[in-house]
């Protein structure tokens, strides 16, 4: 056996445990941890098929940035695991038979013949080849209009999200320290002139 | 490696680089000018508009020129567009400017989503690309998913927003789908290469059915057609007049700009599926759209219904296009030019109705009863005068701009042989006129229940004056607008 198809076993081996680990575990901070761990393991399948551009977006994008963001939210939820399983049994048969029909679908699509392993060349391609670069001169010449288009419906994004949320609150207790510093005397301490003694009316 | 890449022609695009130029430095200068200084992003906003305005006036083009890989197209039909959707944005801004800074809604973020929508309108205008067109889309409808939820404290605005952000969505998604057949059958995504491919017959008839389905339902939903109208009247009521103005005047170009590019520019061989499939909905639409605005007391639902009837015209003219076996060029062009002018004559008149609500509201107030508008003309007869010509012009009664857009686009029907779609849509039609007549005789014949005086800035009136002498004089001179339909186009199919 060759070292690269050793090192893909390794690594689909890892990913089916933690996948299947994903929906096992009982404490969901674990659960999301696999999953990390299951993408890790999907980003290297990726490089050993030389598509190094979707293993770096895999890593980075989603074990960078969006199970982090669901690691805190799973941290911050009150979850009650014990509750949720409740009624696992009962909807055993429904959650079973909607898998099957998924799985025959998913085997159906494969086994066409638009999709089937006999359609795709094995195109092997030079050893300089880059996809990453190959990608990135496609989305800076043919595809610039649209990828602009793409950050400019971010940026929208932004500013909605903004808009919607941003509240200036009035009751909050923060300070300002440049206020803090430019602080006077004057302001602090106001001197009263009174009369040491109350004079008798008399 | 970069040596077969051309670098792309800018100057087709220039109106949109502009005004996403416009739109940043706006960003920025609204950022730093704090809240004194409020008017700036306004005032800077109507300038960009006059400035792309201005571009397009000046590239107004004989023939069409496509850029940056074929995924832009710059003809007649988009520069005429374009300009209309400048005119109407630009109306939408002054009648609202008012109504937004009574309700301390007027700030920064209102201009830039405005200005947004507007390139994603311009975006969707010149696309000749499925991708091209569905980013436009999203363009759009993202900013007016925020703009309709403005008022952050209305739950009536949070209500409509979220109904039409769900709804907007799923019909973007069932877009998307039709978009992934189209694109799986012929193997393209450029407008002009689909023609091709389905002239030739290469294609899988069944996956361009499907995928064809699908493209209709989402430009359906766009133009807000039965029966995919539940979205209209909720997010009309619900959103700020002033929002609701802009979601009721220039999206209806974009979407017609839509349908024109995906079904007689792009999928025209599939045509005899698609009329079909259009001749229900606007039979559907004229039907549902008349009879629902009868049963309404808020304006503002009645002008939704009003509106659902008006697009369902537009698409009896679009589905017009051919008739028979033998396609005839002048009847083709007949069919698209009247369904051209008819979205331009319900955009005038829409911006003029939603402009005198607009005129009765006020601070705490909101016009927008049916009731609100009794006796108006003893309290404005000049502007009750403007709302009549409006409403009488909607009603499709003789020598007002509306008139001659439904005998155009009837015109063109009976062309194509539909007659008894024709003798459908007249009939339903002239139920239609008792809810525009009614608004009429609430003005005219009753006396006022609120007596408040009109108050309103100097643009504002000079405005919807000439909007409401537009529709009457376009009425008069109808020929000049349906001229410049015609020859663009002509020049553009």
């Amino acid at each position: 056996m060759e070292l690269k198809t050793v090192i893909f076993y390794v690594f689909a081996l890892i990913m089916l445990v933690a996948a299947v680990r994903v929906i096992t575990a009982r404490n969901p901070v674990h659960a999301v941890l696999f999953l990390v761990l299951a993408f890790f393991n999907a980003g290297g399948l990726w490089l050993t098929l030389d598509a190094e551009f979707l293993a770096i977006a895999l890593v980075m994008v989603y074990v960078g940035a969006v199970m982090v963001l669901f690691l805190f939210v799973v941290m911050m939820l009150d979850i009650d695991a014990k509750r949720l399983r409740q009624g696992f049994w009962s909807h055993m048969p429904l959650a079973a038979t909607l898998g099957v029909l998924m799985a025959g679908e998913m085997a159906l699509v494969l086994s066409s013949e638009y999709f089937g392993s006999a359609s795709f060349s094995g195109q092997t391609m030079p050893a300089d080849y880059s996809n990453t670069k190959e990608l990135g001169r496609l989305l800076f010449t043919d595809y610039v209009y649209p990828f602009e288009l793409a950050s400019i419906i971010l940026l929208v994004a932004i500013i909605a999200a903004v808009m919607l949320t941003l509240r200036h609150r009035r009751d909050v207790k923060h300070l300002d320290p440049a206020k803090q510093i430019a602080v006077k005397h004057t302001d602090r301490l106001r001197v009263i002139q009174m009369p040491a003694e109350k004079e008798e009316a008399e | 490696m970069l040596n077969n890449f051309v670098m792309p022609d800018l100057y087709p695009a220039a109106p949109e680089l502009f005004l996403a130029t416009m739109a940043c430095v706006i960003l920025l200068v609204d950022l730093f000018a704090g809240s004194r200084r409020r008017w700036l992003a306004g005032t800077l906003t109507q300038l960009a508009l006059i400035g792309c305005a201005a571009i397009t006036f000046l590239n107004y083009g004989e023939a069409a020129s496509l850029t940056f890989s074929n995924m832009f197209i710059d003809d007649p039909v988009s520069d005429l567009l374009k300009l209309l959707v400048y005119v109407s944005v630009f109306g939408v801004l002054i009648y609202g400017r008012d109504y937004l800074a009574e309700r301390d809604l007027d700030k920064g973020e209102y201009y830039l989503l405005v200005l947004f929508a507007t390139l994603g309108m311009m975006v969707m205008i010149s696309a000749y690309n499925l991708l091209t067109l569905y980013l436009g889309l999203e363009m759009l409808s993202l900013s007016l998913y925020a703009l309709v939820a403005i008022d952050r404290d209305s739950p009536r605005a949070t209500e409509a927003a979220m109904k039409y952000f769900v709804l907007g969505a799923l019909a973007s998604g069932l877009l998307l789908y039709g978009m992934s057949m189209i694109y799986g059958a012929t193997g393209t995504l450029e407008v002009g290469l689909i023609a091709q491919a389905l002239q030739d017959g290469i294609a899988n008839r069944t996956i361009l059915v499907f995928g064809l389905v699908f493209l209709v339902a989402g430009i359906a939903f766009k133009l807000g057609v039965v029966p995919f109208h539940m979205w209209i009247p909720d997010v009309y009521h619900g959103a700020p007049t002033a929002v609701t103005l802009f979601i009721a005047t220039a999206p209806k170009l974009a979407a017609f700009a839509m349908a024109l590019r995906l079904l007689v520019s792009g999928l025209f061989a599939l045509a005899d599926e698609w009329q079909t499939m259009l001749m229900l909905m606007a039979v559907l639409s004229i039907g549902v759209g008349n009879l629902a605005a009868i049963a309404q007391t808020n304006i503002k639902r009645m002008l939704a219904y009003s509106g659902i009837s008006h697009m369902g015209f537009m698409l009896l003219a679009l589905m017009s296009g051919v008739a028979g076996r033998d396609v005839d060029p002048m009847a083709l062009v007949n069919a698209y030019s009247s369904a051209m002018y008819y979205s331009i004559a319900y955009v005038l008149m829409s911006l003029g109705a939603f402009g005198v609500v607009l005129l009765l509201s006020r601070a705490g107030y909101e016009a927008e009863n049916l009731e609100d508008f009794k006796g108006l003309n003893k309290r404005s007869p000049w502007f009750a005068a403007m709302m009549m010509i409006t409403m009488l012009s909607m009603a499709g009664i003789p020598f007002f701009v509306g008139f001659f857009a439904k005998f155009s686009v009837l015109l063109a029907a009976v062309a194509a042989e539909h007659l008894t779609v024709v003798v459908i849509a007249v009939i339903f039609s002239l139920i239609g006129a008792y809810y525009y007549l009614r608004v009429v005789k609430l003005m005219y014949f009753d006396p006022p229940a609120d007596s408040a005086p009109i108050r309103a800035s100097m643009d504002m009136r000079v405005l919807l004056s000439a909007n409401g002498l537009a529709i009457a004089l376009l009425g008069l001179f109808p020929n000049a607008l349906m001229m410049l339909c015609t020859v663009a186009v002509l020049r553009s199919l």
